[in-house]
């Protein structure tokens, strides 16, 4: 094992201490290996205990009592934003708490896109897009008459982008993810927002996958929105945020309306409070927004740029371990390249449908994700009916690819390969 | 979970009975696993008592939809429309003969489901959920 090796395995195992749930074992008495947090990752002690300790000790409505409690509350939530603001480079003044990236999306479709969107107007998306950065944008399309078009995808999972600039001609908005959540492809947005900016088009950044994986600067990637989901990144549930250049979200109209987002109501009149606040109307997912800024300082403690080298190395080691089971029919997707790609692999094994695959590896413990990812449009290109995937986060190490691999050697022996 | 793929589930997975389609049936239905996307289509032949003298399944999907539903075709075949559309997701269960675990019954239960559509000619309750 080299010395970076041997660091890199001392540094998972204390992190691996701090996630409680990963030293349970099955019903069945396995270890939990878990290889879906591309779906929801696990949560360390600290966040865990924020949770509670806000519960038990400060809990109550926030920008509004007077009280010692509620102004602990208060200082917390809005220091928690400046937390996640800073996590990606951005200030806390244009940093909007949602419940999910899904939210966000949303929210930039339902405002700034009513707002700018014309019939006629058309929209660019990528082929990897999850369906959340995918169906807000058909709605949209089909309440103002704007059209869709699409930066195709090669069989390996990467975007064309030679006919980019042709693709980027009258586009008002590029909505692109960071990170594919199927194949774990990481593209290449240095090689697209410029170009965008320079046609005259406002970027939105699916996010949901990258800010848990890379280290990112909203400001030197220059989107313009950025979409984002605590849970995702060591956070709760229930708590995403958006960020937006300034100037956009001052010139946006509201998203959802009532309490905390006025500055003055009337009877037949309002006027909307500052943004951020603008767009959070109703009481906020507070204890889960508080928590979301202590997963941001542990990921920040432990260096975005080791996460992103452990995971490489990780998926370098999953790659040469599942290549062992191709003469035996594993299939596997995606660019096949731990330097493309952010933690994510899907792949099929022979004629073992996704679903029993996951099951079977179920029963050694062994969490991974079955079916479309809610990305149905690629897997049709891609003429996949289902994947498996298996993805890494922070705590997992080659123990984890090491029983993936015993699982799916076991998955061989029950359908008879 | 791992001792429900047994020799004849993987048989009837591997090699479906039944599968195909029919070229003028009589009633025909299908139907998507909102969980997964696995797809099933049924055409049945119905003759002059009411009875299904024939019976094709199509679709891609699971060990557990395909060997399920497979086997389903296999107790059809020969019922009446009333009989089928009166099968209970027992009728899977002792076909497949192993127990299945709560999230993948809507895998064994996708065929049935298809089934009875098919049978009443309007969208039949999950039989899980029945």
């Amino acid at each position: 094992m080299s010395v970076s090796a041997a660091l890199d395995a001392s540094k998972t195992a204390s992190i691996i201490a701090d996630f409680p749930i990963l030293a349970r074992k099955t019903s069945r008495g396995k270890r939990l290996v878990y290889l879906d947090s591309a779906a929801t990752s696990q949560k360390p002690n600290p966040v865990i205990d924020t949770l509670v300790q806000y519960y038990r000790e400060y809990n109550a409505n926030v920008h509004r009592g007077v009280y010692e409690i509620a102004s602990r509350a208060t200082d917390a939530f809005e220091l928690s934003r400046a937390k996640v603001a800073d996590f990606i480079g951005a200030r806390s003044d244009e940093l909007i708490w949602t419940r999910n990236t899904t939210e966000a999306i949303n929210l930039v479709s339902a405002s700034w896109g009513a707002a700018n969107i014309r019939s006629g107007d058309a929209i660019l998306l990528s082929e990897l897009e999850h369906h959340s950065n995918l169906v807000p944008w058909q709605l949209l399309a089909e309440r103002t008459g704007a059209h869709l078009r699409f930066i195709p995808v090669d069989e390996r999972g990467l975007l064309v982008l030679d006919d980019l600039d042709r693709l980027l001609d009258g586009v008002k908005l590029v909505a692109i993810t960071h990170v594919s959540n199927t194949l774990g492809t990481i593209v290449p947005l240095d090689r697209i927002i410029a170009r965008a900016h320079a046609a005259g088009a406002v970027v939105l950044v699916d996010g949901a996958q990258g800010a848990p994986h890379l280290a990112v600067d909203v400001k030197a990637l220059d989107a313009d929105f950025y979409a984002m989901s605590g849970h995702k990144m060591l956070a709760p549930t229930g708590i995403g945020a958006l960020y937006g250049k300034r100037e956009l979200l001052d010139a946006m109209p509201p998203f959802l309306a009532g309490g905390d987002m006025i500055r003055r109501v009337e009877y037949r009149h309002t006027t909307f409070n500052d943004v951020p606040w603008k767009f959070e109307a109703g009481t906020g997912n507070i204890a889960d927004a508080i928590g979301y800024g202590v997963a941001c300082d542990y990921l920040a403690n432990l260096d975005m740029t080791w996460v992103r080298e452990h995971e490489r190395r990780l998926s370098d080691y999953a790659f040469q371990r599942l290549a062992e089971l191709e003469p035996r029919g594993l299939a596997i997707y995606g660019p096949r390249n731990a330097s493309l790609v952010s933690g994510a692999i899907s792949f099929n094994f022979a004629d073992i449908h996704a679903h029993d695959l996951a099951s079977i590896l179920d029963t050694e413990g062994v969490c991974v994700r079955a079916g479309h990812h809610c990305t149905m449009p690629l897997m049709d290109k891609m003429g996949w009916a289902a994947t498996a995937r298996a993805s890494f986060y922070v705590y997992n190490d080659e123990r984890d690819v090491d029983a993936l691999i015993d699982a799916l050697e076991k998955a061989a022996v029950i359908f008879k390969l | 979970m791992d001792d429900f793929y047994r020799d004849y589930i993987l048989d009837h997975y591997r090699n479906p009975r039944n599968f195909g389609h029919l070229e003028h049936p009589d009633a025909v239905a299908e139907d998507t696993n909102p969980l997964c996307g696995d797809h099933i289509k049924i055409e049945l032949r119905v003759d002059d008592q009411g009875k299904i003298a024939d019976i094709r399944f199509s679709g891609k999907g699971c060990a557990i939809s395909q060997a399920s539903t497979s086997m389903l075709t296999e107790t059809a075949k020969g019922m009446t429309l009333e009989a089928a559309a009166r099968l209970t997701k027992d009728a899977v269960l002792e076909n497949v003969g192993i127990g299945i675990s709560p999230t993948r019954m809507k895998c064994a239960m996708l065929g049935l489901r298809v089934l009875k559509s098919a049978a009443i000619g309007t969208i039949a309750a999950w039989p899980d959920e029945e």
